[in-house]
């Protein structure tokens, strides 16, 4: 560090070392280190070193605190746990005495050290070693001040099932602008296919519908249906967004959603999407008779007049002219200040397990067929009949986990197939009087009225049988068999076989992360876990936002959850950006690159590797700038300057050498003395 | 203490990535050994390979490198800018006489703690196997030629 008056002068260091009750202290010996520190660091400025008990508590933080008052501290060391989880306690810590934040650096000794190793004298050295090498590194440190951006009020949500729903109705009610982009026809997501919910057994459509048409004509909601973000540019607080309008080839100005087009278009189509294969639908359509917005959409695959070139059966019935067959996707563009991703889950596909004989045996369901079936408006016109349409099943068996907690297809559990499969139990029962087998590795009915469910379930005569279902057998290849399928499983509360004759069987499919969730995740510049799922910034403190500044994730996106948890997650969302929408502006971290104009060569070496467009270059001066506000600070381009013209706030070249020289300072095991 | 050799590692980590890894190591307990000492950088694009001669300068056997996996680099494409360098240091390191087996880049996402834990381990080893590298005492002993070492015999 450098004076006014270009003199060198000794900072003044304070190290703090963390016990962490005995997390860190039982395997670094934590009062010898904070001793060397303050006899052998010396030389390099460390004035006050300490030990303290939990140093993120108040009165640890106060510790620190005092020490930059009393003892003019101008750097602080703190050793502890990761400075993920509690640099920014420390900054604060700093600055309410007065120092500049930036000024006070974190060495992870419980993550690095005493979590993962075992030997108390190797791990206390290295221990040593880390903080000398932070020590070298904060005394290049400056002062930094850090960089507000603007927030544009308005908001971008993906995915409008319940819980983009939810975050944009949110939202718009405290008067910000939305834009909600949904890829399908109409908002609504998975729930709309629902017939009842758990654990309740309030029919979805009555508890969405309401919410889809408050979506759908909210001043402060602009909906875009049948719409994809095609391209994401910018930073928190002022994102570019453009989005695929596919054509719908009707003119929603004209459109009143009267009906007559799909009425009068000859061209059926089996529906694989919101039928899930068991209903059809016309090549002119909306999903479902409460679709929101009311406008259909001409499915170009199996249109007639796309294939053959006639047919405009529905432009000639249409009595508002709405038909525009020469229609073509628009792109439009706009800006927004935060994005809200709520794009859900797939289903797993169930033929992935042939021993369940999904696609093979005619009466093996999955649960989302299923859910169909019950739904009044639904294909069946809500009864529970096999294949063929008429018959009503005896026996039925469900099966939970299919897809999920199993090695070869999804470690996690998907958490809410319990209670779905609970759910059918019930609505076979209520509906049919069938006997209903229940197949299950463990339930999990943890959330509040879900374990009474399944009380109420158990008293309604469901039967339970505790084991992985190992096949379902066409009962019709069995010697003496009948057209009944026969589940065998090895019960494993009774310590048995069995072999279960049933008409029709229901596989609870695992909820899996969307098979574009890496590509989605990729053009918002976020993470995805190793299952997939979209990463929160933290599991359990943050787990609404993610690593990206003004993108936040919610539903079941993050992960298999049910609609209170998917809605309380929109809501959460919502809450998130309109703090950001009210704070105006946001506070950024200063770490960015910069350019010494009187150095840089002008080679453009630098020039090509931005990702974010930060790095320009002036013809006229033959000299590249970087733009503050653009740059991330990743410090690609710091490392490629062969002038040495681009630094980095807080990863300077001084800065990462003088750490390695630190850290290197302190011998893999103590000297003997 | 037994007297076998304890080789010492720099490993670069990146913010996003393999820095949360190695907090995740710590906290499902993954074991490693304690011969390397992590720095953090914002990203694996920031490595300036200066940073790896500097590290076998002030005496380290060996260096790791890790970062998001191609395609998963937070800063969107930057770990292919630090791929592309530790190819061209490690053929640079090989005509100055280290042995370019000394350097090694990981891949490794936040969630992959174990996966780190255990390249930390398996590093380790592939050092202690290529013996001390000892530069500032060669460049003591020997001047110019200062970190020529015998890399015939290249363990596996
Ligand atoms: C068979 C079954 C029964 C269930 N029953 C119940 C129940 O009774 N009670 C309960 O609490 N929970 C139940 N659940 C769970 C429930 O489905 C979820 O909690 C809830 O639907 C999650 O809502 P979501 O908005 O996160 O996702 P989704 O409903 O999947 O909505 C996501 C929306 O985003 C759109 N989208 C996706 N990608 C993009 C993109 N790139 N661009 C634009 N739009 C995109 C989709 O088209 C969709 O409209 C059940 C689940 C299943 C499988
Ligand atoms: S690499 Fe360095 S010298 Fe070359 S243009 Fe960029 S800043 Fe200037
Ligand atoms: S540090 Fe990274 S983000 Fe910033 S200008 Fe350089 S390359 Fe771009």
């Amino acid at each position: 560090m450098t004076s006014a008056n270009g003199k060198r002068q000794i900072p003044r260091i304070g190290v703090y070392v963390c016990h962490c009750g005995s997390n860190i202290a039982g395997t670094v010996d934590v009062e010898e280190v904070a001793k060397w520190a303050k006899e052998r660091l010396g030389e390099q400025g460390v004035v006050v070193a300490k030990e303290y008990k939990f140093m993120c508590s108040s009165l640890g933080q106060e510790l620190i605190a005092e020490d930059i008052r009393k003892e003019r501290l101008d750097r602080v060391v703190v050793a502890a746990c990761s400075p993920h989880l509690h640099e920014k306690t420390f900054r604060g810590a700093a600055a309410r005495a007065g120092l500049n934040p930036y000024l006070c650096e974190m060495t992870s000794i419980r993550e690095q050290v005493s979590w993962v190793h075992t030997d108390k004298i190797l791990a206390t050295e290295k221990a040593k070693a880390l903080i000398s090498g932070t020590v070298a590194r904060v005394r290049e440190h400056s002062p930094l001040e850090s960089i507000t951006v603007p927030i544009n009020e308005t908001t971008l949500v993906v995915g409008g099932g319940i819980a983009g729903i939810q975050a944009a109705l949110e939202i718009a009610n405290t008067g910000h602008p939305v834009y909600l982009v949904e890829r399908e026809p109409s908002i609504g997501g998975h729930m709309a296919q629902f017939d009842k919910t758990f654990p309740t057994l309030d029919c979805a459509a009555c508890i969405l519908t309401p919410r889809m048409s408050e979506a759908g004509s909210h001043p402060g909601i602009h909906l875009l249906t049948w719409s994809e973000v095609e391209q994401v540019e910018g930073y928190v607080g002022n994102f570019t967004v453009s989005v695929r309008k596919k054509a719908r080839y009707v003119n929603t100005e004209l459109c009143t959603g009267c009906g007559i087009c799909w009425q009068k278009c000859p061209k059926n189509v089996l529906d694989d999407k919101f039928e899930v294969g068991l209903g059809y639908r016309k090549a002119i359509y909306t999903p479902f008779e409460q679709a929101v917005p009311r406008f259909p959409v001409i499915d170009r695959e199996t249109c007639t007049y796309f294939e053959k070139g006639t047919c405009k059966a529905c432009e000639k019935f249409c009595p508002t002219g709405a038909i525009a067959l020469e229609q073509q996707d628009e792109l439009v563009s706009f800006q927004v200040g935060n994005i809200v991703l709520a794009t859900g889950y797939d289903l797993f596909d169930a033929r992935r397990v042939p021993q369940y004989g999904y696609g093979r045996l005619p009466n093996v369901f999955t649960s989302l067929e299923f859910e169909r079936m019950c739904n009044a408006a639904g294909p069946t016109n809500g009864d529970i009949v096999l294949r063929d349409g008429k018959t009503v099943p005896k026996t039925v068996g469900i099966i939970h986990c299919v897809g999920s907690r199993d090695r070869n297809y999804n470690n996690y559990c998907s958490a809410i197939c319990c209670m779905q499969s609970l759910k059918f139990a019930h609505l076979v029962k209520e509906r049919t009087g069938a006997e209903v087998y229940n197949f299950y590795i463990d339930l999990r009915t943890t959330a509040k009225d879900y374990d009474e469910f399944y009380q109420r379930v158990l008293e309604e005569g469901t039967l339970f049988v505790r084991g992985r279902v190992a096949e379902i057998i066409d009962g019709a290849q069995l010697p003496g068999g009948d057209e009944r399928m026969v589940i065998q499983v090895e019960d494993t509360l009774a310590g048995c076989q069995r072999h279960i004759p049933v008409d029709m069987v229901v596989l609870s499919a695992a909820l899996e992360p969307r098979a574009d969730a890496g590509e989605v995740a990729k053009q918002f510049g976020i993470s995805c876990s190793s299952n997939g799922w979209f990463t929160e910034r933290h599991p359990k403190l943050d787990p609404v936002a993610t690593m990206t500044e003004g993108i936040f994730i919610a539903g079941c996106a993050t992960g298999p959850r049910d609609i209170p948890n998917t809605v309380a997650q929109g809501s959460a969302t919502a809450a998130r950006v309109v703090s950001y929408i009210a704070q105006a502006e946001l506070a950024l971290e200063p770490i960015r690159a910069s350019v010494a104009e009187a150095t840089c060569s002008g080679c453009r070496i630098c020039n090509g590797l931005c990702p974010f467009n930060a790095i320009v270059f002036h013809e006229d001066r033959m000299v590249t700038e970087i733009m503050t506000a653009l740059c991330q600070g990743c410090g690609t381009c710091v490392a490629a300057c062969p002038a040495g013209a681009i630094t980095c706030t807080g990863f300077s070249n001084d800065q990462v050498i003088a750490q390695i020289e630190g850290m290197m300072a302190v011998a893999f095991q103590p000297e003997p003395v | 203490m037994s007297g076998e050799f304890e080789p010492l590692i720099i490993g670069f980590t990146c913010n996003w990535c393999s820095y949360r890894a190695a907090d995740m190591a710590g906290t499902a307990r993954f074991k490693y050994p304690p011969n390397i000492r992590l720095l953090r950088l914002m990203c694996s694009g920031r490595l300036d390979p200066t940073f790896v001669l500097k590290a076998f300068r002030e005496g380290a056997d060996g260096v790791l490198i890790t970062g998001c996996h191609p395609g998963e680099c937070h800063y969107i494409e930057q770990n292919y800018k630090a791929l592309r360098r530790v190819l061209l240091l490690k053929r640079l390191l090989g005509s100055m006489g280290l042995n370019p087996e000394r350097v090694k880049l990981v891949w490794a996402s936040a969630a992959e703690g174990g996966r780190l834990a255990r390249e930390i381990s398996s590093f380790v080893e592939h050092v202690r196997a290529l013996g001390p590298l000892g530069w500032p005492q060669r460049a003591m002993a020997n001047g110019r030629y200062a970190a020529r070492e015998e890399i015939e015999e290249v363990p596996a």
